[in-house]
């Protein structure tokens, strides 16, 4: 096993350990944090992957952006700090959930041994797949197009975030009082 | 690198957030695990991307795609948290029922389409 393995391996499982956290830790915000330690160790399996600028998209977007957000969204629900009984379901949705869960992954996971048992990944060779150059000559030739479409769809979700959340514009009783 | 090693992370990473989405009861928490499912699915695609030795990195590409449309689908499913906290006070998801059929209440329709009340 060489040194990328086990470093992609070390980072999976800290990804995967944290993720399980994410779902089943009972303080709100412990939750933000672990995922951050998910979303970041993510980032690394990226590298690893020789994909540097999907990468540091994820640290910036994902680790940067997503979880202030989500933070901010807990502190403006009034969030309870500490511990609070009430985030899961009862035991029994906790229980079909864990099933089907496990159910899928059972499923996946057979699936995937039998398809890609004995591929490789071919790593270190002249070029760099994912650094910026290269992303960057492929994004703005061939995925220029579908890379417009997406500045408007960012737009509509701007306006429409603002109009739901301003109180004096929009229709409705609801947004008047 | 066996190509198994990132396929199963990623299909591990996608069975947990199914898990959180289908368990958790605070819309917030929901949210999250949200974002780790799109997270396993870009782990997959640059895999396969890194994988297939793709020229136009068509994986890659899709996977900024993807991160686009996750903090698009964060910023408006917060601010519908948040206008929903507003109104109701709570984040509950199973307290949100107004839209729900009430036990032993169905309406039906009959042939010509007017509801009758059983």
């Amino acid at each position: 096993m060489s040194l990328v393995e086990a470093l992609f391996g070390l980072l999976g499982l800290v990804a995967l350990g944290s993720a399980v956290l994410v779902v089943t830790t009972r303080q709100l915000v412990h939750a933000a944090l672990w995922l951050v330690v998910t979303l970041g160790s993510i980032a690394g399996c990226y590298l690893l992957l020789s994909a540097e600028f999907v990468a540091w998209v994820q640290v910036l977007i994902y680790v940067g952006a997503v979880v202030v957000l989500l933070l901010f969204g807990l502190m403006l629900t009034q969030a309870p700090i500490g511990v609070s009984a009430d985030l899961d379901g009862p035991p029994m949705q906790r229980v079909a959930a864990a099933v089907v869960a496990l159910g899928l992954a059972g499923i996946v996971v057979v699936a995937a041994v039998e398809a890609f048992g004995g591929e490789r990944i071919r790593l270190g060779d002249d070029r760099v797949a994912g650094s910026s150059a290269s992303a960057g000559a492929a994004l703005f030739r061939a995925w220029v197009l579908p890379f417009e479409v997406l500045s408007v769809l960012l737009l509509a979700a701007l306006v429409g975030a603002i109009v739901l959340s301003r109180r004096d514009i929009g229709g409705g009783e609801g947004a008047r009082d | 690198m066996p190509l198994l090693m990132p396929v199963l992370l990623s299909s591990l990473l996608f069975c947990i957030g199914i898990y959180g989405v289908l368990a958790r009861r605070n819309a917030i928490l929901v949210l999250m695990a949200v974002e780790l499912m799109l997270n396993a699915v870009n782990v997959n695609l640059v895999a396969f991307d890194v994988w297939l030795r793709d020229e136009l990195l068509a994986g890659q590409v899709f996977t900024l795609f993807v991160i686009t449309i996750a903090a698009a689908e964060v910023g408006l499913g917060l601010a519908i948290i948040l206008l929903v906290f507003r109104n109701r006070e709570t984040t509950q998801l199973d307290r949100l029922d107004d839209l729900h059929d009430p036990a032993g209440r169905h309406e039906a329709h009959d042939a010509d389409g007017s509801a009758v009340r059983r």
